[in-house]
């Protein structure tokens, strides 16, 4: 906190919250324009390209980051950009697909590794240090280099009757199959959420988990009781974080799923990019934006709390 | 736990193992998936020969040391050092910003990439500064400069990494040496060299060893802006393409999986030197509630 000497009589009056923000004050902090200045100017390549997206979904043309219409003059805004969205059928399959696998993923993420990651927070189990000492590496382990043995894997495993090709809505659990590319994605995701669900119960107090045993709840009881609601910040931000990794992903489904028009935005999107592909820049745009709308959504409520699961988690990304 | 293990068999276990046998195998579209022969080290000696692997690798040697250098490190650093020299929510504000391209969809990311490159008068870059300032010729850029983009997509993407570590790091740095530092009159620069690198030792460590894993490894941002084009393919792209995705239509999975062996190789040996590192030891400890 600020000494005496350094508080103005207006911050006094204000509530506590308020004299903690106004920070500006402080000797310290007011020398830190120039960091903004050089942090505005460093960022702008990360920012203008959403800028472009946005205004180029809305216009006729753009000329750079400026909208025109066919005459090159200013203006031209049209929604003509998203009529894909009601005269291209195909935009609604890929979606669902899309959407499945985003949902497959969390649940499937979420739902295993919280059991895991309490089993090996908590429970005393004969392999408990190896498997801990497993999850450790495979979660350093780089798994795209494993790709080419999975499509194997999946390919076996679309040769098991019933689940392996004939399954509704998710199609499967083999090569070609919407449910497929999803067990593999949970697969690959999973050491990073049995690691951070780790953490997250780990931060539980033993004392209130004791309580509970003692005053007679079953290690379930008290897993699902006690300890879950607990964590619960932790299983959302996991399951945001998941959702948004799923929504987004393309090397899976672009690997393992043949149809380019029975798949996922992503890959779809990037059939449209592709050199043969008729160049409609708005368009493009706009189905762009159609599948960043829900990321950024997410993003904006829960910035705080991805920060600290790509803390735990940032892999790749080159 | 059982579903876990069974997962981490199909799609770990399973295919580290597979992957080192089909190395040995001949196996590729030509030969179908049954009438294939084991070949010895064929592959690997193929590789070896290969006229395209010495531009390979050293492609990948410079993809990967520019952008750790200039992205993943060096601007991890600058920005996260930025970041906890002004308020906290404007900090807070700015790495936020910075983690956007890691949330956007890698393709959505690269379109955006692609028409900001684009030719006059679509591409921001050609349209209001190459050609009005520097009179380009306004031509696509992506092919001319197709290192650039790679290690500037590739890099602001990285960046958040270092960001998010690094500023952590940062801030738990006692306040009292800060204090210290300004008291004895340190100038920002003294400050940094003298007090906040050489506190950031292991973070640095951390993040250059860990992302030079990545590196060597991802190439999903490659794939989707240049496929390989224009000189930019490296090692794990090659053997993506070799073995799964090309315009040949001759899928050579054992050529294939031998490449990726060398790269799976290098990621076992990478995870178990970070598994010592980070004092395993201490995050399993018994658990306690046994003892009740």
């Amino acid at each position: 906190m600020s000494t005496p000497g350094t508080t103005t009589p207006t911050t006094e009056s204000l509530p506590p919250t308020r004299r903690n923000r106004s920070r500006w004050t402080d000797s310290e902090y007011r020398a830190s324009w120039l960091p903004i200045v050089i942090l505005v100017v460093v960022s702008v390549p990360v920012v203008i390209g959403y800028l472009w997206l946005i205004v180029s979904t809305l216009s006729d043309r753009t000329h750079g980051l400026i909208p025109v219409d066919s005459e090159g003059n200013f203006g031209g805004f049209t929604l003509r950009n998203w009529s894909f969205l009601w005269e291209d059928p195909q935009i609604w399959t890929i979606t669902l697909n899309t959407f499945l696998l985003a949902t497959g993923l969390t649940v499937g993420v979420v739902a295993v590794s919280s059991m895991a990651g309490y089993a090996l927070s908590r429970l005393k189990f004969p392999g408990r240090r190896s498997l801990l000492a497993g999850m450790l590496i495979l979660h350093a382990f780089p798994s795209v280099t494993l790709l080419i043995s999975i499509f194997f894997v999946l390919r076996w495993l679309r040769d098991v009757p019933v689940v392996g090709s004939d399954l509704p809505l998710i199609g499967g659990i083999g090569y070609n199959t919407v449910g497929g590319v999803i067990l593999v994605s949970v697969a690959l995701q999973l050491p990073l959420g049995i690691w951070l669900m780790k953490g997250f119960f780990d931060g539980v107090s033993w004392d209130m988990e004791r309580a509970a045993l003692i005053d007679g709840c079953s290690r379930y009881q008290a897993w699902r009781k006690v300890v879950l609601p607990a964590v619960r910040p932790g299983i959302a931000a996991l399951a945001i974080f998941t959702f948004i990794v799923g929504w987004g992903s393309f090397l899976i489904p672009y690997t393992y799923l043949v149809d380019p028009t029975n798949n996922v935005i992503a890959v779809y999107l990037n059939d449209l990019l592709g050199p043969t592909s008729p160049v409609n820049f708005g368009e493009l745009a706009a189905i762009g934006l159609f599948q960043l709308i829900p990321v950024l959504i997410f993003f904006f409520f829960t910035q705080e709390y991805l920060l600290n699961i790509f803390a735990g988690g940032a892999k790749g990304g080159a | 736990m059982s579903p876990t293990l069974l997962l981490v068999a199909l799609f770990f276990a399973i295919p580290v193992v597979l992957i080192a046998v089909l190395s040995f195998t001949d196996m590729s579209t030509a030969t179908g998936l049954r009438v294939w022969n084991f070949v010895g080290l064929a592959n690997y000696e193929q590789i070896l020969n290969h006229p395209n692997s010495g531009v390979i690798v050293w492609a990948t040697v410079f993809y990967v040391g520019v952008t750790l250098a200039l992205f993943n490190v060096g601007l991890g650093l600058l920005i996260a050092i930025l970041t906890t020299h002004m308020p906290r929510r404007a900090g807070f504000f700015f790495r936020g910003v910075w983690l956007l391209p890691r949330m956007t969809p890698v393709v959505v990311y690269i379109l955006m990439w692609n028409f900001l490159a684009e030719r006059v008068p679509y591409g921001v870059i050609n349209e209001h500064i190459l050609v009005p300032l520097f009179g380009a010729d306004g031509a696509g850029l992506v092919p001319a400069a197709a290192w650039f983009f790679v290690i500037l997509t590739n890099g602001l993407v990285g960046a958040s990494f270092g960001i998010i570590i690094f500023s952590s790091a940062i801030e738990s740095i006692p306040r009292d040496y800060m204090n210290a530092a300004l008291v004895d009159g340190c100038t920002m620069w003294q400050r940094i060299r003298y007090l906040i690198l050489p506190s950031l030792k292991w973070p640095l460590l951390f993040v250059t060893t860990y992302q030079t894993l990545s590196l060597l490894t991802s190439f999903e941002y490659i794939l989707v802006l240049t496929d390989g084009n224009f000189g930019t393919r490296v090692w794990s792209l090659w053997a993506y393409q070799t073995a799964l995705s090309n315009y040949f239509g001759n899928f050579q999975y054992g050529l294939g999986a031998a490449m990726a062996v060398i790269l799976v190789v290098i990621g076992v040996a990478a995870s178990i030197v970070y598994m010592k590192f980070f004092r395993f030891d201490e995050l399993v400890q018994e658990p306690k509630i046994e003892a009740l």
